[in-house]
């Protein structure tokens, strides 16, 4: 086989680039991990991504690709290893679905209740527990989104498992509470991934980071 | 096999269309149900979507797929003939990439331009313009986004291919989309609608120019 080449650029806390992490992780994929300053961007990182500008960015012998879904797809479309998706096309869309419903809905409403102020804080909460209750709907029966193992929808809510915990230490109030028993056992089960347990950023460093971010929003009046 | 497909849909929705584009690409026989997706929801669109409550959703043997996109991705995987994606993964990625700047950016930019204030106007139909020139790089020499043939990226841009000229003809304003602004994207309007399985996909021209018209009377009466 010809000597493979694979950079990952990302940062220490880029929940999107995590997902590519844990995905090349499951694979057994030798990468170089490229962690850049976003307040200082390398010239490599606007050449692989000049459109977006951001991370996560995924080269593969030369290729950039960016945009952590279309990413996840890729490495599981050239290493076949411990597919991320299954082979049945129903099923597929239905993992496809859930990952978009995390991107477009949930992370967007549970981001807005820890970004916003006032009402817009109000809508964002009263979106995100509508969102919340699709999500545990969708876990019925399940031990993880893609069934016995994990799949892509599993990797899209991933950052649920080691984030939300460090909002609610910062803001002091608990969006996935008790009224999500699925979801919870299921953050339980995927913390305890050896992928999810290796690989996420440390608690402390993420609760220095997301405290100051919270009080630079909503400075004390 | 016996098949049963449907398409639950709305006849001026670019999202409901793109995967009636995908299907007769595949040369895939489908039954057609309208929603009035202004008025009542109808109990199959809430029994088939509940999370979104929304067209188009494909019901394939009775199971139902929704989000345009996955169902398109679903399309190509279940019926071969024609190809709406490239084989290698790379030029698939890219693909991928594209449809989602199109579906997260330009869509989004495009119908804020069109329905700002005055006041925010000019810098709505900046942003919408930046899209727009980062679009038309893509298409790189290209007949279509797809190549030759129309591939996912021509049919997630069908809101540019075919509405948005007929948008900016009910509203007076010919700022986003012009020959002058965007020669290459232009041409590619007037191939993407000149081609038969695509013609065969669109909303009737007069139903829809006249249905914005109303929009833009009803926006103008509210100031």
């Amino acid at each position: 086989m010809a000597a493979e080449e694979v950079k990952l650029l990302k940062t220490w806390s880029s929940r999107f680039g995590l997902r590519v992490v844990w995905a090349l992780k499951l694979k057994g994929i030798q990468y170089d991990a490229i962690d850049e300053d976003l307040s200082n961007k390398s010239a490599l990182l606007l050449q692989y991504n000049p459109v977006y500008k951001k991370v996560p960015v995924l080269v593969h012998n030369g290729k950039p690709i960016s945009e952590s879904l279309v990413i996840l797809e890729y490495i599981d479309e050239t290493w076949k290893q411990n597919p991320i998706l299954p082979e049945d096309p129903l099923e597929k869309a239905r993992e496809r679905f859930w990952a978009k419903f995390n991107d477009e809905k949930l992370l967007p409403s549970i981001w807005g209740a820890f970004t916003k102020e006032g009402k817009e804080r109000e809508e964002a909460i009263a979106a995100a527990v509508e969102n919340l209750k699709f999500v545990e709907e969708e876990l019925k029966g399940k031990k993880f989104f893609g069934g016995e193992k994990i799949g892509l929808a599993d990797l899209a809510f991933g950052w649920l498992a080691y984030l939300i915990c460090v909002f609610d230490e910062v803001t002091g109030f608990k969006i996935v509470d008790e009224r999500y028993p699925l979801l919870l056992a299921w953050m339980q089960e995927f913390s305890q991934l050896p992928i999810a347990k290796d690989n996420c950023p440390p608690h402390d460093k993420l609760v220095i980071k997301y405290q100051a971010l919270y009080e630079k929003l909503h400075p004390a009046k | 096999m016996s098949e049963e497909v449907k398409v639950l849909g709305n006849w001026g929705s670019c999202f409901s269309r793109r995967v009636e584009l995908a299907l007769k690409i595949k040369g895939v026989e489908y039954e057609y149900i309208e929603e009035d997706v202004y008025g009542n929801k109808s109990p199959l669109l809430l029994k088939y979507n509940p999370v979104h409550k929304k067209v188009p959703v494909l019901l394939h043997n009775g199971k139902p797929i929704a989000e345009s996109l996955v169902i398109i991705e679903y399309i190509e995987e279940t019926w071969k003939g024609t190809p709406i994606l490239p084989e290698d993964p790379y030029e698939k990625a890219m693909a991928r990439f594209w449809t989602k700047f199109v579906d997260e950016k330009c869509l989004p930019a495009l119908w804020r331009a069109v329905w700002s204030p005055e006041n925010e106007r000019e810098k709505a139909v900046e942003e919408a313009c930046k899209c727009l020139e980062t679009l038309q790089s893509a298409l790189n020499g290209k007949r279509f986004f797809g190549g030759d043939t129309v591939g996912l990226v021509d049919i997630a841009a069908n809101f540019i291919g075919f509405w948005l000229r007929i948008i900016q003809e009910a509203t007076g304003h010919g700022d986003l989309l012009s020959a002058e602004k965007f020669p290459t994207l232009f041409k590619w309007t007037d191939e993407f609608v000149s081609c038969s399985v695509v013609k065969q996909s669109l909303p009737p021209r007069d139903k829809l120019l006249a249905f914005f018209k109303a929009r833009v009377a009803e926006a103008n009466a509210s100031k």
